[in-house]
C-alpha cells in the first residue's frame, strides 16, 4: 500500500486538495441537523446529477430533428437495448427532481432557513426552482409529440399576450414563423446546453454557500434571528454542540439519495418511460393536449381565469410571485424561525399546497373542456326514456344529435363544462329552457341558428321531462306561461 | 516568489509614476476587450434574432385546391404546407385550417388554433359549432366567440379566387399578435352576436 500513498501524495503535492476538502466535509454542523428532514436538498443534487447522467446517454442517441425525433424515440423505446430504460429513467428522475425541489424548498421555508445570514442562498435556490421547471417544459419539448407540439403552441400564444414586442417573442421562441424543425432545435439547445450549464453553476454557488454559512440550525421557538448576534451564536451551536458533517450527517443523505434513486429505477422499470404520445403531425386534430404533472395546475388556472384577466394575470403574476420569493429574506430576514410561532407562513404554505394540489387535481380530468365524443358514444342513459312521447323521445335525439351531451352530463356520463341536467326542469320552468336554448348565456352558446323551431320544440319537450320522480317540475310563480312556444321567425 | 510579489506590492503602493503606466496599460487592456466584445456581440445578437421579421413578411399566397371541393353551406378541414418550411420539418411543416364556404366565391377560412391558447378547435356541423378540447373555448360558425376562456373570435386568413383555386395568405402561428387577419375585435359586442338578437 506504500506505492498508493506515495501516488497521492505525487498528486496531492500538485492539487493540494486535502486541505479545501477536508474543511468541506468535515465542518461542524449543530447536532440536530443531522435529521431526516435535511436530506431533499442532497437528494435533489443527486437527481440532477442521475438527470445529467441519463440525459448525455439519451442524447448520443437523440436526433433533436421535427421530421425524425419522433420515430428516433420509438427506435429508443422498442428497438436499442434497455433505450427504454434509460428513457424511463430520465422522465422518472425529473419527475422525481421537480417534486424533491419543492418538497425542499417548503422545508426550508418552513425551517426559516431563508433568514439571514442565508438570504443569497433562497435567491439562488429560487433561481434553481425556475430553471428546474424551464428543464422540465423543455424536456418535455424533446418528446416531439403531440403534447409537446400543442405545448409549444400554448407557449406561443403565452408570449404573444406580451404588449408591443409579443409577435418577436413568438417567433424567437419558435425559431421561426410556425413551430417546426428550427423549434425543436433551439429547445433542444437550451435543454441540452444553455440551462443546464446555467443550472450548474448556480448549483456550485448554492452548495458553496451552504458550506460555508453552514446549515440552517433546527429552528427553536423563542431563538429569534438577529443580525448582530446571529453569527457568533450558531457558531457556538456548531462547535460546542456540534458533530462534523462527514459522517454524522452525511450518512442519512447518503441512504435518502439512495432510497430515491432506487425508487426512480422502480418506477423506470414498472411504468417504463413516457410516451412519446401520438405523432407531431398537426394536421392530426383529434388530440387533447396536456402538459406534464407539475404544469397541470397552470393549465387548469388558464380555464377559469375570466377571459379579461387572463392577458394581466399571465403577464403579472409570474412575475409578482418571482418578486416576493425573492423579496422574502428581505422582508423577514430576521425573527423567529420556528414554525410555532410563525402562522402566517405556516398558513401561507398549507394555502399554496392545497392550491397546487386541488388545481393540479382538476387538471387531471378537467372538467371545463368539453367531451368531444360523448355526443356519438355516451348514449342518453334508459331510465330518462321511459314512457316518453314520441315528441319527447325525439328530443332526446335532437339533444344527442346536438352535442348538448359534449358539455351536458346525464346520469354522470358526458360533459361537466355545463351543469348537469338530470333535474334540469327542476330549476328551470319551459319557458325559461326556451330562451336558454335558443340565447344561450351564462358559458352556454346560443343554439337558435342551428336547432329549427321543431327541433327546440322537441328538445325542451324533453329536458321538462329531467326531474326526479318525486319532485315537480319548475313552474311559473306568476302564473301560467303566456306565450306559447314560437321560436321568432328569424330562426327559419 | 513570495519576495517578488512583496516588493512589486511596494512599488506599487509609492512609486507613482510606475503605477500610474501599470494601470494605464490595463484600463487599455480593458478597452481593447471591450471593444473587441462588442464587435463580437453584435452579430450574435443579430444571429439570435434572425428569425424576428417585419410584420407580413413569412406571408405569402398558398393555395388550398379547387374550389369545388368545398361544398356551400359547409366548413371543412383543409390541410397546407407552410410556405416558409424546410425539409427537416417533416409533419410539422404542415398546417391545418377550416375552410367555410358561405356562398359561391365567400369563403371564411379560420385558423386551426384556438384564440385562448392555440390548442386546435374541432368543427361540429351538427350543431354548428367549434370546440376547443384545451380550455372549452366555442365558436359560432361564423368564427365569433360563443364561450369559454378566449377573448376573441378565431383568426381568419386572408383569401382570394384565383380561377377556379382558393389560395390564403398564410405563413405562421396565428396568435394574439402575430394573428393570420383581425376579425373579430376584442370582446366586442358580445351579446349583441347572439343569433335572437340578431
Amino acid at each position: 500500500m506504500r506505492w498508493l500513498k506515495q501516488v497521492y501524495n505525487w498528486f496531492e503535492l500538485r492539487l493540494q486538495l486535502e486541505g479545501p476538502v477536508g474543511d468541506a466535509v468535515l465542518h461542524p454542523v449543530p447536532r440536530n441537523t443531522a435529521s431526516w428532514w435535511y436530506v431533499f436538498g442532497s437528494a435533489a443534487f443527486t437527481l440532477l446529477m442521475l438527470q445529467v447522467v441519463t440525459g448525455i446517454l439519451l442524447a448520443i442517441v437523440y436526433v433533436p430533428s421535427a421530421a425524425n425525433a419522433w420515430n428516433n424515440l420509438q427506435m429508443l423505446n422498442h428497438d436499442l437495448p434497455l433505450g427504454w430504460f434509460l428513457r424511463g429513467m430520465h422522465f422518472w428522475g425529473s419527475n422525481f427532481m421537480v417534486a424533491v425541489v419543492l418538497i425542499h424548498m417548503a422545508q426550508v421555508f418552513l425551517f426559516g432557513a431563508y433568514k439571514f445570514p442565508r438570504e443569497l442562498t433562497w435567491i439562488i435556490g429560487v433561481f434553481l426552482l425556475l430553471m428546474t421547471l424551464g428543464m422540465a417544459f423543455t424536456g418535455q419539448v424533446m418528446r416531439f409529440d403531440q403534447d409537446a407540439y400543442w405545448g409549444l403552441g400554448i407557449g406561443a400564444s403565452i408570449m404573444s399576450r406580451v404588449p408591443l414586442i409579443g409577435g418577436p417573442l413568438v417567433h424567437l421562441l419558435l425559431g421561426g414563423p410556425i413551430i417546426a424543425g428550427a423549434t425543436l432545435s433551439r429547445f433542444f439547445a437550451l435543454h441540452v446546453f444553455v440551462i443546464p450549464g446555467i443550472l450548474l453553476l448556480c448549483v456550485a454557488v448554492h452548495v458553496w454557500m451552504v458550506l460555508k454559512l453552514g446549515i440552517n440550525e433546527w429552528p427553536m421557538p423563542g431563538r429569534p434571528v438577529r443580525r448582530s448576534t446571529y453569527i457568533a451564536e450558531y457558531h457556538k451551536l456548531s462547535h460546542q454542540d456540534g458533530l462534523p458533517f462527514f459522517p454524522g450527517a452525511f450518512w442519512k443523505d447518503l441512504i435518502f439519495s439512495g432510497a430515491v434513486l432506487a425508487a426512480v429505477a422502480v418506477c423506470a422499470a414498472v411504468f417504463g418511460p413516457y410516451g412519446p404520445t401520438g405523432v407531431p403531425d398537426p394536421a392530426i386534430i383529434q388530440t387533447v393536449p396536456k402538459p406534464d404533472f407539475y404544469f397541470l395546475w397552470l393549465y387548469a388556472v388558464l380555464a377559469y381565469l375570466p377571459p379579461s384577466l387572463e392577458t394581466p394575470f399571465i403577464l403579472t403574476v409570474p412575475l409578482l410571485t418571482i418578486a416576493a420569493l425573492v423579496a422574502l429574506p428581505f422582508l423577514a430576514g430576521e425573527g423567529e424561525k420556528s414554525w410555532h410561532r410563525r402562522p402566517v407562513a405556516v398558513l401561507l404554505l398549507a394555502t399554496i399546497a392545497v392550491s397546487f394540489a386541488v388545481f393540479t387535481h382538476l387538471g387531471t380530468y378537467t372538467p371545463w373542456s368539453p367531451l368531444m365524443d360523448a355526443w356519438s358514444s355516451d348514449t342518453v342513459p334508459e331510465k330518462f326514456l321511459h314512457q316518453l312521447s314520441p315528441l319527447e323521445r325525439q328530443g332526446a335525439v335532437v339533444f344527442q344529435a346536438k352535442q348538448c351531451r359534449n358539455c351536458h352530463s346525464l346520469d354522470h356520463v358526458g360533459g361537466e363544462r355545463g351543469p348537469a341536467l338530470d333535474d334540469v326542469a327542476t330549476r328551470l320552468t319551459e319557458d325559461q329552457l326556451i330562451r336558454q336554448v335558443l340565447q344561450g348565456g351564462g358559458n352556454m352558446p346560443a343554439y337558435g341558428k342551428n336547432l329549427s323551431p321543431s327541433e327546440t320544440t322537441a328538445l325542451v319537450k324533453f329536458l321538462v321531462t329531467l326531474h326526479p320522480p318525486g319532485q315537480k317540475p319548475a313552474t311559473n310563480a306568476a302564473g301560467p306561461p303566456t306565450a306559447a312556444l314560437s321560436p321568432p321567425a328569424a330562426n327559419r | 516568489m513570495t519576495d517578488v510579489v512583496k516588493e512589486e506590492q511596494h512599488i506599487t503602493k509609492d512609486d507613482p509614476r510606475v503605477v500610474s503606466r501599470r494601470w494605464l496599460l490595463l484600463k487599455l487592456g480593458v478597452l481593447i476587450n471591450a471593444a473587441v466584445g462588442v464587435a463580437v456581440a453584435v452579430p450574435v445578437v443579430r444571429y439570435l434574432l434572425g428569425p424576428v421579421k417585419r410584420k407580413g413578411a413569412y406571408n405569402s399566397w398558398v393555395s388550398l385546391g379547387p374550389i369545388d371541393q368545398f361544398p356551400a353551406g359547409e366548413t371543412r378541414l383543409a390541410t397546407f404546407e407552410n410556405p416558409d418550411k424546410e425539409p427537416w420539418d417533416g409533419d410539422t411543416a404542415k398546417v391545418p385550417c377550416w375552410v367555410r364556404r358561405v356562398s359561391g366565391n365567400t369563403f371564411q377560412v379560420f385558423a386551426i388554433n384556438c384564440a385562448h391558447l392555440g390548442c386546435p378547435v374541432r368543427w361540429f356541423p351538427q350543431s354548428g359549432l367549434f370546440m376547443c378540447p384545451c380550455h372549452g373555448g366555442v365558436y359560432y360558425a361564423d368564427g365569433s366567440r360563443a364561450s369559454g376562456p378566449p377573448e376573441r373570435g378565431l383568426f381568419e386568413y386572408k383569401y382570394r379566387v384565383d380561377g377556379n383555386e382558393l389560395q390564403i395568405s398564410a405563413g405562421q402561428l396565428p396568435t394574439l399578435s402575430t394573428e393570420a387577419k383581425n376579425v373579430f375585435r376584442v370582446l366586442n359586442n358580445e351579446k349583441g352576436r347572439g343569433p335572437c338578437a340578431g
